[in-house]
């Protein structure tokens, strides 16, 4: 479960308001079971106590949602970041995408939020309702007289289990503690693919690949996609293309969309959260990610808020793509 | 074995305005032999060619794509070939990432002068593509309709 | 009522196999999917599967024709080829129910050819729910879970498959796999429906009523002040029109080809900005409009024009999938305090 509790943050968002320091909140809202929560704007201390929810499921990254809230609102917006949501923050800023000013950032702890498709790998069907206890879910399902238990840590979702920071690292005020930059395993699954044959590495993206149904939900929730009109969308570009008409338009997509966010990618991983079709997104960011660190030295897209990215930098000693494609096709 | 050899790979070569595609022309006028299966699309500069390009061309028939700009220091926009570098690493990567064959793309520098170097590194990418056949992982079957 | 044994049930499909195409229920990396029967495919009774069998009669995208240039000549090709006659077994009751809104677009004048002859050439086997999930709420369209209906109803106990042939396709159907069944009364099945309607009772959405909904409503439900709060924070992403088994409209484009224009059709989108751009530009600007487009389509617009009935089964994808977890149930929910006001 999550260190602080919905009331708690109610309580300080309510009073933000009431005090006229910020003019909307954007929070999660509950929805009709304990796992199906909804972004959402909440602008009077009524909506909060009715509405307002964090917990397990509060997986969300809100920060996309302030390019268009800061344009409708008038005031400032308060927002809740959890540690990776902070970084997609900063990414934007540091592409100029919102006014700061417009801004009242609450950074919040998180525990690692819970992947519901897990639960229902393990309980089944027909859950009704989820409690939160200290270090496991108690879930009620339709089937079972007697809630089902479950630990958090069996459930957390891909990108918490490789969390790569519980450090906030942009924030207004903090609630909770700070917490600090973690060494994760992130690329260990990177590593595995790299080693596979080229035959192997071509069978396994094909595979997850053509899952694909062109829905953009990956990219519609990437808080790096932020483009006014997206290529893929653009009549006169010759690729807007709406589903997927053969195995190369996939490819063609999710090379394009990984590659215009190197470099920008957070690794907040909300485009393999939101795939209806657990497409493993992630993967390919990572591998930019991954390539990046070994080739142009570390860097963390959005660690601060005026960095340049790795792609729109260079320097005089980069050495040649013949040598940064490690072993090449015959490898294997 | 007879398919092998009988078959000619379609070879895209993306030339800067400034050097690489001076340096073609210097090989035709110098009478050097290169395939003609290479076709040359010239652009203003080697960081003109965004992944994109790189793509549709396999997409539309290509069975290897090739870079060619200024030599790293040369560029006539002073830094357009360091980024093309980056890039360019970075997409070659990937598409090895997903498993396709490393040796259908290439970035090579070829100056104005090197006439000699544009024919040289002509003749041994397309004996490369030549040899890995025709280009399967990243055609679009619809093109061929 | 015709019965067979649960340990012949490979068997069973083995033998529709040998005939034409099966395709059922099996378990993928995301969940259960319609595939086509092979050897040592294993059969998924889950819930529901990711999408439904719309696909089987709709795919997200075909070639209508071609066209080859030469000169100044054009030659039209037609793409077309024979529809086999193909199976589909477990498909739950809303997604048949699904397939009988796609025939009200599809099947009334101008008929659309290519979903007609799938239709005409596939045969469903239906099967009735005994585990629905959390997310299930068919019974608000006045859809009986429990009696499935399709070409073949079918119905599932602890230790066999029983059969009942509601059409005449469903009848060949039911010879065809004669050696595997016996006749047998309707007790067993009676029992089970009975277990099924009971759970139906207890899913947390069985109150939702679709009454304060239906034609003529538009007026009442197009400016309420919900639409904004509710469409906040949608994405704008295709997932509910992709995984909804009754979501219908599609784009026609043009692909160039090296030698000539493929004309290929491919699902659209309702929630994508460049839904129905016509020359003037887009007649609906805003996500808010977009999203309100979808669902009062599905709970005003379409029964205006339908005899009443809504294009939603309640099969609960969009609220497994969405995102944000924003979906039908929540509009319907959120719009009927509007009209309680």
């Amino acid at each position: 479960m999550q260190t602080v509790t919905t009331k708690s943050l109610c309580e300080r968002a309510a009073s933000l308001l009431g005090e006229g320091t910020v003019a909307a909140v954007l929070g999660w809202k509950r929805g009709e079971f304990d796992y199906d929560l909804t972004p959402a704007v909440f602008t009077a201390a009524e909506e909060l106590t009715e509405g307002f929810i964090y917990n397990d499921f509060s997986g969300a990254n809100l920060s996309k949602y302030l390019l268009k809230k800061t344009r409708e609102i008038d005031g400032k917006i308060l927002v809740f970041l959890k540690p990776c949501d902070t970084y997609s923050f900063n990414q934007l800023l540091s592409e100029h995408r919102f006014d700061r000013e417009k801004v009242y950032a609450i950074g919040i702890p998180c525990s690692g939020m819970a992947d519901i498709q897990k639960i229902r790998k393990i309980v089944g069907e027909g859950i009704t309702a989820i409690e939160a206890c200290e270090n496991s879910l108690l879930v009620h399902t339709l089937y079972d007289d007697e809630p089902i238990s479950v630990s958090c840590a069996e459930v957390l979702t891909e990108r918490c289990l490789n969390c790569k920071s519980k450090k906030h690292v942009a924030y207004d005020e903090l609630i909770g503690d700070e917490g600090e930059v973690l060494t994760s395993n992130r690329f260990d699954e990177v590593e595995k693919i790299e080693a596979l044959s080229a035959d192997e590495r071509f069978a396994f993206w094909q595979n997850e690949l053509s899952r694909c149904i062109r829905c953009n939900a990956c990219r519609d929730a990437c808080p790096a996609c932020t483009c006014e009109k997206c290529v893929f969308d653009n009549p006169n570009s010759g690729v807007q293309s709406k589903a997927p008409g053969g195995e190369f338009e996939e490819k063609l997509f999710h090379i394009i969309r990984a590659y215009h966010v190197a470099g920008r990618c957070t690794d907040c991983g909300e485009c393999s959260r939101v795939c209806p079709q657990n497409i493993p997104l992630h993967l390919l960011n990572r591998k930019f990610i991954k390539d990046m660190n070994e080739t142009y030295g570390e860097y963390q897209a959005g660690e601060y808020d005026n960095q340049r990215a790795p792609l729109v930098n260079f320097s005089l000693d980069d050495p040649e793509p013949s040598d940064v494609v490690k072993g090449g096709f015959d490898r294997a | 074995m007879q398919d092998v050899k009988e078959f000619k790979p379609v070879i895209v070569a993306f030339c800067c305005n400034w050097c690489s595609y001076a340096g073609a022309d210097l090989a035709g006028s110098n009478r050097l032999a290169y395939p003609a299966d290479v076709k040359i699309i010239r652009v203003p500069c080697s960081c003109r060619v965004n992944p994109m390009f790189i793509l549709r061309a396999f997409q539309r028939g290509a069975d290897g794509v090739i870079l060619c700009g200024c030599h790293p220091g040369d560029c006539h926009y002073s830094t357009g070939n360091y980024y093309t570098r980056r890039r360019m690493s970075m997409l070659f990567s990937m598409l090895d990432f997903l498993g396709i064959e490393r040796d259908r793309t290439r970035v090579e520098w070829v100056s104005a002068a090197e006439g000699a170097k544009f024919a040289a590194t002509m003749n041994e990418f397309v004996e490369k593509v030549t040899a890995l056949g025709p280009n399967k992982r990243l055609e679009d079957l619809r093109c061929k309709q | 009522m015709l019965k067979c044994t649960l340990s012949n049930i490979d068997k069973l499909f083995e033998i529709v196999s040998a005939s034409m195409p099966l395709y059922l229920p099996t378990e993928d990396k995301n969940g259960a999917v319609f595939k086509k029967w092979q050897p040592g495919t294993v059969w998924s009774n889950a819930s529901n599967t990711v999408k439904g069998p719309k696909d089987l009669f709709f795919p997200q995208s075909e070639d209508l024709m071609a066209f080859k240039t030469e000169g100044k000549k054009i030659e039209v090709i037609d793409t077309r080829t024979e529809t086999e006659d193909f199976a589909v077994f477990g498909v739950r009751a809303c997604d048949v129910k699904s397939l009988e809104i796609l025939d009200r677009v599809f099947l009334t004048e101008p008929r659309d050819s290519y979903y007609a002859s799938r239709r005409e050439h596939g045969v469903i086997i239906s099967l009735a729910c005994n585990r629905p999930t959390e997310n299930c709420f068919c019974g608000t369209f006045g859809i009986d879970a429990a009696e499935p209906m399709g070409d073949v109803s079918a119905w599932l106990t602890d230790d066999a498959l029983y059969l009942h042939a509601n059409t005449e396709r469903g009848q060949a159907f039911t010879k065809l796999i004669a050696d595997l069944t016996e006749a047998c009364d309707d007790s067993a099945v009676s029992a089970q429906k009975e277990k099924n309607r009971k759970v139906m009772k207890r899913l947390p959405l069985a109150d939702l009523e679709a009454n304060a909904f239906g034609g003529s409503k538009t007026e009442q439900f197009f400016h309420s002040p919900q639409w904004e709060k509710l469409s906040e924070s949608c994405l704008g992403c295709g997932t509910c029109t992709f995984v909804c088994p009754t979501c219908q409209c599609y784009d026609i484009r043009d692909f160039k080809t090296n030698n000539g224009v493929v004309r290929y059709r491919c699902w659209d989108s309702c929630m994508y900005s460049e839904f129905t751009k016509m020359a003037h530009g887009n007649n609906r600007n805003s996500q808010k409009e977009r999203f309100r487009q979808r669902f009062m389509h599905k709970l005003v617009y379409f029964p205006e024009n339908n005899d009443g009935i809504f294009s939603c089964v309640g099969c609960g994808r969009c609220l497994a999938k969405c995102p944000i977890s924003m979906n039908i149930v929540k509009v319907m929910k959120a719009l009927e305090v509007d009209t309680d006001d």
